[in-house]
């Protein structure tokens, strides 16, 4: 016992400032694009995913439950763990009352989540944002969220993560409108993501998914191809 | 005796039109004893949210507090009213949490759901729910009950027929089961209104 001690990475400099909290915020900032968008009847999620072509694919967006999925810029391993532990708290939910966990709940339980890993000694945080796309459906309604490794999080109409998200930002600043109906809202993901790609945006470095009434969709190669297609 | 028995009581409850009832005896007694005659068996949970706990009413006691340290909770949690249908999955989760201990008490809940549509269900000890549209009734004087209530519940019946049946079928009930009796008190749950009346039977 005595032989053993925990210290927190994570002390506060004499700034005020969790220097390990910034390095993980600049893990996210290097990771791969990703955006999300709130249309009138769906969430937009859209990322880059550029493998090697000697790899098979490996995707980056995941679903947690029937109408909450997510997705991440930063570290896939660390995203992983996340995606297991969010699977496992929104079945515990909907074991203990009988039914699907609203967005929000999940949220916060992941920021929780976070938040711990900043505070535990023998942990570092977590190198991946989160934007996690939710339908609830009392009132229906889309919802979109970011989460952080902090574990600050924030409520989005639209928003752009990883590399060159502040040019994301300011153009969906630009293109956003609460008036988009899902269709038109993946063009304009698509659109945001186009800015911070350096290569040709195609099928097999694009991955989309759409958050509606009925639940939480991956699109196929081939929708993502038609889509791309009539940018 | 069982201790199931030991204390006595009966709570029913019957389903309307966007209106339920919930019902129980008055009587608490230590088996052929009765020791008060103002033990409402009925908990109010929210507006529109109640609670029945038959059985052995020391458990029931220690069961409706945690109950609503439960419902508390969630609902700061999640900053809205609980609906009766997650109300009975978590008390079913309560009482099996407890299976091989089990408290000595049958929950019944009756309710309106958001949509006011009316949601009533009771359970076992170790929290096995039943949620028929009709009626359910539990307690001492459930096997009494069943067969009135069959009699009695029609079809979509507005907030006056359907407390006239649930007091009348309470107060058959209580004409039979000498565990149970003393009067009875009913809620009436509407959307806008929760009426309590309480109704005498033979006093003895």
């Amino acid at each position: 016992m005595g032989d053993h001690y925990g210290f927190s990475l994570t002390t506060f400099s004499p700034s005020g400032k969790l220097m390990q909290i910034e390095y993980a915020l600049n893990a996210v900032k290097n990771g791969q694009p990703s955006v999300g968008l709130r249309a009138k009847d769906g969430v937009v999620l859209a990322t880059e995913n550029v493998g090697s072509v000697l790899t098979d694919d490996q995707p980056k967006v995941e679903q947690i439950s029937k109408h909450i999925g997510c997705v991440y810029s930063g570290m896939g391993p660390d995203f992983r763990i996340l995606v297991k532990k969010a699977r496992k708290i929104a079945m515990e939910y909907e074991m203990m009352y009988g039914e699907e966990m609203p967005t929000i709940q999940l949220v916060t339980d992941i920021a929780a989540v976070m938040q711990e890993y900043t505070q535990s000694g023998g942990v570092r945080p977590f190198g991946a944002s989160l934007l996690i796309a939710g339908w609830d459906k009392n009132p229906g309604r889309p919802l979109l969220f970011q989460c952080d490794p902090s574990g600050a999080y924030f409520a989005w109409k639209a928003t752009a993560l990883g590399k060159n998200d502040v040019n994301a930002k300011t153009f969906l600043e630009k293109r956003f409108s609460e008036a988009l109906e899902l269709d038109d809202g993946i063009h304009t993901a698509l659109l945001t993501l186009r800015e911070s790609f350096d290569v040709g945006m195609n099928e097999n470095n694009v991955e989309v998914a759409v958050c509606n009434s009925t639940g939480f969709h991956r699109l196929t190669k081939q929708q993502v191809h038609d889509h791309l297609g009539t940018l | 005796m069982s201790i199931m028995s030991y204390t006595g009581g009966t709570v029913v409850a019957m389903a309307g039109d966007e209106c339920v009832c919930i019902a129980s005896d008055l009587r608490i007694g230590e088996q052929m004893t009765t020791i008060a005659t103002d033990q409402k068996k009925v908990h109010k949970v929210t507006d529109k949210v109640y609670v029945g706990l038959a059985g052995f009413q020391s458990d029931a006691r220690t069961v409706l507090e945690k109950i609503m340290f439960r419902k508390n909770l969630y609902e700061l949690r999640e900053n809205r009213n609980i609906k009766p249908q997650v109300l009975s999955e978590m008390i079913s989760n309560l009482a099996y949490q407890h299976r091989f201990g089990s408290y000595f008490t049958e929950p019944l809940v009756a309710g309106l759901d958001d949509t006011n549509k009316p949601y009533i269900c009771c359970m076992d000890t170790i929290g096995c729910v039943s949620a028929p549209r009709d009626f359910v009734a539990v307690g001492t004087g459930q096997e009494y009950l069943l067969g009135v209530c069959e009699n009695f519940w029609r079809e979509n019946m507005k907030p006056d027929e359907l407390f006239e049946a649930t007091a009348q079928s309470i107060l058959s009930c209580l004409e039979r089961d000498a565990a149970s009796g003393w009067g009875a008190v009913v809620y009436t749950i509407t959307k806008d209104k929760v009426n309590v009346s309480t109704i005498k039977a033979r006093m003895d």
